[in-house]
């Protein structure tokens, strides 16, 4: 325990109040350690302004919910009629509830800004590794937290998106038919499944988010930011043990925020009040209509912060699966090289279970017709040949999509961590990794088409090539030699 | 690389252009000024409650919002209420559903935010969808109410509006199809007036653009203070941003 501090007898009362307070709970001590006296390497740019942006926008929808919570029926006979009312007769609703559909949609911008971020310039490298884990387990919550809110205004794309993405969890083996009846607490999805969903998306998945963020933020302040240049401030102090790249979070860093949110808030606002839809992006047009468990859209496609994974969830045909069963069994061949004997069988019985199971003999009988004299008894006798579903595959990749990003850590070989440092055409190739990823996006929020399932069947392979075969092409090329000291022109 | 980027592009060019060919004609530009204008507001709700009222509902909507149109409480309930309903009351229809499914085959959409659903990317806004399909009626004497509609082909409401716009009929030309030797095309030509309505053509189209008007306007009836809020609220900012980037400046420029 601390020791107890004494107040000279004319102290002014706010010391007298604070000295009671931290004799009591470590509040100066914590406002130094994470605020004035928290030092971060003062070579910031714009890109590191996104996490404090990201806090605000949680907070704007912390606030906002709270307020909607207090109009909003869960209720599938007046969910929908809540949420107008809400537009019309509850004062300033339309602004509460246009902040929270904007901020939903802000939240992803923002945060797939700021983990961006993080990739170019090597944040998640050691000794990083849980500050990345735990933004990679903010981010799922996140997907969870918008899926569950998307169904609550209980529109036509809410009822049909949700009916899709559960069916999803049907395709799972074995135990799939059961999964979607426990997501759903009913057959189809209904008042039932709006009530929980209402109840995870207002309380269970914000605590858990909440509980994430501040476990992100000790972190951080732990192990201390990263920054452009990817130096590690700590190893140059001066004198008094401080670092000599460092400067104070507050008041530096928290002015710049303040500039930064206010930028933001500019953006957000031009959206928020002179076009709340965004031509049909952020709220769809489709949502406008209650929904109708008799009535299937013609087309339905999630919100497009989704509609990346929601590509390569598409891009798995059966065609695409054996594909990836046939580059299965060649990585195995490729890797079983310098292996003894016994590891060399189990790793080759792996393979071959996994390439059958993603439906490989089906698809050899569909390229070459004269197997069926073999392949079709093979398959009356032993069903389990034909493999499993590719939609199963297909939430599979959509999953390992988010899943990969948690080993970032692990798959970085590169001796540096900033791009900055790193050979040029690494650049180029993260480049081609955002681009690919806004193709997939945009895909994902069209009808499906030839072309569109090629392309995103190519956008899906790089996808998890850049992510599989990082160990061996961030090694490769010329890099710079980091400085010892971060670059930094005073403004 | 470049290649590459050529083939996405005409990818997307392609699948744009198969969107927007995709059913229907093209829709016309609603006259957007008349959201803003309440003389037209006030005529497209007395059109709204005449014609429209009777089947359709607008069930999150209160006939006191009008309030908003400069309409007095008194005025509202002489001239926009017909039967025992409360000035507080949602604009609700007492159309039986099991009658409404005989007639129409289905109960006819609530219309509170009607405009706000029809929109579609590419194609206009969903003002512009219910200008274009209410000015699109014709006669077509295979369907059972005797009237079709070219933004909405087989739609289940007869053209209610037809004593305002008369009666039309749909002409088509028969063409050489440039694609194939000996075949015809059948397109569409324009409408012929068969009997003439109680206003001119012109007049009709700006009767529709009061009623659509008004149907935007029931959408989002905050649209209008909506505009309003965010200039100030624009404004505010642009002057809190250049505070917040001067001190920034002032904090920073001791740093080295």
């Amino acid at each position: 325990m601390a020791e107890f501090k004494q107040v000279g007898a004319n102290a002014s009362v706010a010391e007298k109040l604070l000295t009671w307070v931290d004799n009591r709970f470590p509040a100066s001590k914590l406002y130094k350690e994470h605020m004035s006296e928290y030092y971060a390497p003062k070579n910031f740019n714009f890109w590191y302004v996104f996490g404090s942006i990201a806090l605000l926008v949680l907070v704007i929808q912390i606030v906002t919910g709270i307020f909607l919570v207090m109009h909003y029926k869960p209720d599938a006979a007046q969910a929908f009629a809540s949420v107008e009312y809400i537009m019309r007769d509850v004062p300033w609703g339309w602004l509460i509830r246009y902040m929270h559909s904007t901020g939903a949609s802000a939240f992803f911008i923002v945060v797939y800004l700021h983990m961006f971020r993080g990739l170019i310039y090597g944040s998640y490298r050691q000794p990083r590794e849980l500050v990345w884990i735990f933004g990679c387990a903010i981010f799922l919550c996140l997907m969870a937290e918008a899926f569950m809110g998307y169904l609550l205004p209980w529109g036509q794309m809410s009822y049909w998106g949700a009916q899709v993405i559960v069916n999803l969890f049907a395709a799972v083996p074995f135990v799939g038919p059961d999964l979607a009846l426990l997501i759903r607490g009913d057959y189809v999805v209904s008042d039932a499944t709006l009530n929980r969903f209402f109840s995870f998306h207002v309380i269970a998945v914000p605590l858990v988010l909440l509980g994430l963020v501040v476990a992100h933020i000790i972190a951080l302040h732990e192990v201390g930011s990263n920054n452009p240049d990817g130096v590690e401030i700590k190893e140059t102090k001066n004198a008094q043990g401080l670092p000599l790249d460092g400067i104070p979070f507050h008041p530096f860093y928290t002015v710049h925020d303040i500039f930064g949110v206010s930028v933001f808030l500019m953006a957000f606002s031009a959206i928020l009040f002179f076009t709340p839809e965004f031509g049909g992006y952020f709220l769809e047009y489709n949502n406008f209509i209650p929904g109708d468990p008799l009535k299937t859209p013609a087309h339905i496609a999630p919100v497009w912060y989704f509609t990346p994974f929601y590509s390569m969830l598409r891009a798995i045909t059966s065609e695409m699966a054996a594909a990836l069963a046939l580059m299965v069994l060649a990585a195995a061949a490729f890797s079983t090289r310098r292996f003894a004997a016994p590891i060399k069988l189990g790793i080759w019985i792996v393979a071959v279970a996994v390439a059958l199971a993603l439906g490989l003999l089906p698809a050899l009988l569909n390229w070459f017709g004269a197997l069926a004299g073999v392949l079709q008894p093979l398959f009356s006798a032993l069903p389990f040949l034909t493999g499993i579903d590719a939609k199963f595959w297909g939430v599979v990749v959509m999953g390992g999509a988010v899943v990969i990003l948690f080993f970032l850590p692990w798959l970085d070989h590169s001796p540096v961590k900033s791009i900055r440092y790193r050979p040029r055409w690494h650049l180029y190739v993260y480049g081609l990794f955002v681009v690919i990823f806004l193709v997939l996006g945009y895909l994902g929020t069209q009808p499906p088409s030839r072309a569109g399932e090629r392309i995103s069947q190519v956008g899906t392979l790089f996808y998890f090539g850049f992510f599989l075969l990082m160990p061996w092409w961030s090694r490769i090329g010329t890099f710079k030699p980091v400085p010892a000291r971060v670059t930094f022109a005073a403004h | 690389m470049k290649k590459l980027i050529l083939i996405l592009l005409a990818a997307f060019g392609l699948s744009t252009a198969a969107v927007a060919s995709e059913g229907g004609i093209a829709w016309d530009k609603f006259p957007e000024a008349k959201v803003t204008d309440v003389a037209a507001l006030q005529n497209g709700a007395k059109l709204f409650v005449n014609y429209c009222l009777n089947c359709h509902s607008a069930a999150y909507m209160r006939y006191n919002r009008m309030r908003d149109l400069g309409l007095s409480e008194d005025q509202i309930k002489k001239n926009l209420m017909f039967a025992t309903e409360k000035v507080g009351d949602t604009m609700k229809v007492s159309l039986d559903p099991k009658q409404a499914k005989d007639w129409f085959g289905g109960l006819p959409p609530d219309l509170t935010v009607i405009a706000r659903s029809r929109a579609d990317f590419g194609k206009g806004s969903g003002a512009d969808y219910l200008y274009t399909y209410l000015r699109s009626y014709y006669r077509d004497d295979t369907k059972a109410t005797g009237w079709n509609n070219m933004a909405f082909p087989s739609v289940a409401m007869p053209n209610v509006l037809w004593e305002l716009q008369g009666q039309r009929a749909a002409k088509y030309l028969e063409e050489k199809d440039p694609h194939h030797e000996g075949r015809t095309l059948h397109r569409f030509a324009g409408y012929e007036q068969l009997t003439p309505g109680t206003l001119s053509p012109l007049e009709y189209d700006e009767s529709v653009g009061d009623l659509v008007a008004f149907l935007q306007w029931m959408g989002e009836p905050a649209q209008n203070d909506r505009l309003k809020v965010g200039v100030w609220v624009l404004i505010f900012l642009g002057i809190f941003t250049v505070i917040a980037w001067r001190l920034n400046a002032a904090y920073w420029k001791d740093v080295t």
